[in-house]
């Protein structure tokens, strides 16, 4: 017992040593060409007609290719297809694929497409996210079960040509077919195999790594794919994906060298990562919008002037600069800057107004609806109870009561799926959310609030106006005028204010200096075909 | 003592079924659904997966459902991991956790009956102090603090040990050291806290006193009498206990990236994955149950006391 005394007594002051003096001492493992990835949650599934997840992308990318595919640079380039050409409506594109094969060796036909995208789209394949592949000829009604599969406007011309036919023409298309629901399966292994085809054991690919492991809340393993048409120019030999739910113990296994980047780090560290790990921080706008909705088929939020007041009395530079803090910029209109074949964008009125002008032009609006010290404002504003989201409402609270004594918000913080579900079904006054687009283009943020958008319209926004002009430039050819279309309808929306653009996301990674290839852009998508990983040097 | 234990078995069956039901008509009534997401499902594909899943039936028939598929000793499939069943997630996870959970007790118990011993045999005096002090502070703080820290330290200033995550699937000793040491912290300080209160009552009662008055040698009186006597309560508190890190700790899971069915059955239960917190649960429940009945037995052999009839 004495010695034990002693023993826990040096423990002590060995704690405390270790406490004042921290020495470096980093792992270099020396496994050469392979990458650790955090890659921020669980895939539930790997799939690619069943996935809905960025991290279930960033694996699925690595193993499929379609018929287009991501540069480094995120922007849509020739995958599988060859060359192509469009028909002068824009409604009929054949696709010339190249000659490449499926990791058993098997040829990549034609026919994989055909059979791939009937499958996502059949209603019993049970896939989430065929909509977004609602462009493609008798495509919906496919899905609605209320038409053949054969129906489906797509075909095999001869082994390595392709006819897609669609609905309205729809110049985004080559950015629309890098997504994984149009990426092919390979038809004679799901044929054979069915649902169990995507195990390690059993799945072939077309794309330059293959799945061989997949341990669940661990880690996925893919290798290098000799087969895939461009393995020359792959650098990487094997990659390891982990499960990174908890980033603040990703961000220490990046310091440790035990993961060579991570999909994100904890926001409120940016400055500290900054000087820690130079060379590691990586920060850049993203494809997604935080926006709050109002439901305006409820009064007061019916009237177009209560819904400018309360969004101009946001004070989104202190949010962004003392609340969020990684790069966020405050947001005056709903598509992001940046975004594809939109250069121009639209914008609040207000935008350039100080924060004291807008407080005084919301009270005066406010008064105009008839509100005013006899006649109260009252309402609630729901938040998602995750990552930042209830340190912002105390603030969004504030601003909306500091407008005049008689507004009263009180916030309440809801489960993030209880919250988008009481979105959808109308169960709300105000509400916070965030958008982040499918696919590089404007269309795919004003979409959400056409009127036949449905529940997706939290908003109930409904403008025949915006519809149309949104409509128009669903079926405009021409480059420049479907940008102008656009940007006239989100002028007209933002001037009615059904939601209230807060702040453009950013996509936030921890990037090892030693990793080649790793190209910030706006989708956040980095096929590991072009990283690599150079352990010779130290750092 | 065999009648006892058939007896213990038999009521063992009715328990776990009452848990089953009210864990399974708890979670169905948590609002939203596995399929309420933050991007919708099409109407159509909802009411396809509704169907597969039998969530379009009345919830007794769900029920029903349920019962008849795990009477067949199958938990179903995930409704959230379309390639995986509850089955495969429990078989990947359940070891990882049961090894932490396991090495974190028996550390527990070890160094934590040993300090409660050791401060009760210097009752109020300087030792005594010590060791409550750090039980408190071992009570106080909370694994997320303990867990970053020595990971910290450990993993990154001195570089001796990995700051999370396994290897490569493996369960080796570096690997799991600093996870079994965060989880056995506040285990230590709960068992050396009960082991001295113990141990104090025991030192005073007559048959020790009685002890000491033959010539016992100190030492043969605190091993061979008063231990026995005083390790009673811990063996009462450490079945649930030993349940409960088994299953695993969502905590300590999350900061070390450690694949236990923890970190899952939370996931799940936000998730609303139903089949997976269901299956989860079952395995909890049957481990607290059996875990018990090892504690009563042990208490048969260690407190003369005590007989099953």
């Amino acid at each position: 017992m004495k010695y034990f005394s002693r023993l826990t007594l040096g423990l002590i002051a060995a704690s405390a040593l270790v406490l004042s003096g921290c020495g470096g001492g980093k792992e270099v493992d020396d496994a050469g060409l392979t990458l650790h990835r955090g890659n921020a949650a669980e895939p539930l599934s790997l799939d690619p007609h069943l996935s809905s997840g960025t991290w279930e992308n960033n694996i699925i990318g690595d193993m499929f290719i379609g018929l287009f595919t991501e540069n480094a640079a995120g922007e849509p380039v020739p995958g599988m297809a060859k060359s192509w050409s469009a028909s002068e409506d824009g409604k009929t594109w054949v696709f010339t694929l190249r000659d490449a094969n499926w990791s058993d060796g098997v040829p990549v036909t034609a026919n994989d497409f055909v059979f791939s995208l009937r499958r996502i789209l059949n209603p019993d394949t049970l896939a989430q996210y065929a909509s977004l592949l609602f462009a493609i000829k008798n495509a919906e009604a496919v899905n609605n079960g209320t038409m053949a599969l054969e129906e489906l406007g797509v075909r095999a011309i001869d082994d390595l040509t392709l006819e897609i036919l669609l609905e309205y023409p729809a110049p985004y298309l080559p950015g629309l077919l890098t997504h994984y629901t149009s990426m092919p399966v390979p038809a004679h292994v799901v044929t054979e195999k069915g649902s169990e085809w995507i195990r390690p054991e059993n799945v072939q690919v077309n794309g330059p790594f293959k799945l061989t492991e997949w341990r669940t809340n661990d880690f996925v393993h893919s290798v290098k794919n000799p087969q895939f048409f461009d393995a020359e120019n792959v650098c990487l030999n094997e990659i390891f994906y982990y499960p990174t739910v908890d980033n603040n113990s990703a961000e220490r296994q990046v310091r440790e060298g035990r993961l060579d980047l991570n999909t994100d780090f904890p926001g409120q560290k940016l400055e500290f990562l900054n000087k820690q790990l130079p060379g590691f921080v990586r920060v850049h706008p993203y494809l997604g919008t935080t926006y709050f909705s109002f439901y305006t088929r409820k009064k007061p939020f019916d009237d177009k002037r209560v819904r400018n007041a309360l969004g101009m009395a946001l004070d989104r530079d202190f949010m962004t600069a003392e609340i969020l803090k990684s790069g966020q910029i405050p947001a005056y209109s709903l598509v992001p800057p940046g975004v594809a074949n939109y250069p121009k964008g639209a914008s609040v009125k207000w935008a350039n107004l100080s924060l004291d002008g807008r407080r005084e032009q919301a009270r005066a609006l406010l008064m105009e609806a008839g509100f005013g010290p006899d006649n109260p404002l009252n309402f609630e504003y729901v938040y998602r109870n995750t990552r930042d989201n209830p340190r912002v409402a105390p603030a969004v609270q504030a601003d909306w009561n500091d407008i005049a004594p008689w507004v009263n918000v009180t916030i309440t913080g809801t489960e993030t799926q209880i919250l988008y579900a009481n979105l959808r079904s109308g169960e709300f006054e105000v509400s916070d959310g965030a958008w982040i687009a499918d696919y590089n283009d404007a269309q795919n943020f004003l979409y959400l609030l056409e009127t036949r958008t449905g529940q997706m319209n939290y908003a109930k926004y409904s403008n025949p106006e915006y519809d149309d002009l949104v409509d128009r430039s669903n079926k405009e050819l021409d480059v420049e005028k479907r940008a102008a279309l656009m940007q006239k309808a989100e002028q007209i929306m933002l001037d009615d204010m059904p939601v209230i653009p807060m702040w453009y996301e950013v996509n936030r990674a921890l990037v090892d200096p030693r990793v080649s290839g790793w190209a910030d852009n706006i989708v956040d998508i980095h096929r590991s075909r072009y990283l690599c990983i150079d352990r010779s040097e130290q750092n | 003592m065999f009648g006892f234990l058939i007896r213990r078995l038999f009521v063992a069956i009715p328990t776990i079924f009452i848990i089953i039901t009210l864990a399974f008509f708890l979670m169905r009534s948590a609002p939203g659904s596995p399929f309420d997401l933050e991007r919708p499902i099409p109407e159509a594909i909802k009411a396809r997966l509704a169907e597969k899943f039998h969530l379009d039936k009345p919830i007794a028939t769900q029920f029903g459902y349920y019962l008849k598929d795990l009477s067949k000793g199958d938990l179903g499939p995930s409704m959230k991991y379309k390639d995986k069943t509850v089955s495969n997630i429990i078989a990947e996870g359940f070891p990882v956790s049961a090894t932490l959970g396991l090495s974190a007790m028996s550390l527990a118990v070890i160094i934590g009956s040993m300090l409660g011993g050791f401060a009760a045999l210097r009752q109020n005096q300087v030792g005594d102090f010590a060791v409550m002090g750090m039980a408190m502070t071992g009570i106080s703080i909370p694994p997320f603090v303990t867990g970053p820290v020595l990971a910290l330290i450990f993993g990154l200033y001195l570089g001796w040990l990995p700051t999370a995550g396994l290897d490569r699937g493996q369960l080796t000793f570096t690997h799991l050291l600093l996870p079994v040491i965060t989880l056995a912290l506040p285990q230590i300080a709960i068992i050396s806290r009960l082991m001295r209160a113990s141990m104090i009552e025991t030192l005073r009662s007559n048959y020790i006193r009685t002890a000491y008055a033959k010539g016992l040698p100190g030492y043969a009186v605190v091993f061979r009498h008063a231990l026995r006597a005083a390790i009673l309560p811990l063996v009462s508190y450490l079945g649930p206990a030993t349940a409960a890190l088994l299953t695993g700790s969502i905590v300590v899971e999350q900061i070390f990236a450690l694949p236990g069915i923890g970190r899952q059955f939370v996931m799940g239960a936000l998730q609303r994955d139903y089949t997976v917190v269901m299956g989860v649960v079952i395995l909890y429940a049957t481990l607290i149950i059996l875990l018990n009945l090892v504690a009563d037995i042990l208490y048969g052999v260690l407190d003369p006391k005590v007989r099953y009839d």
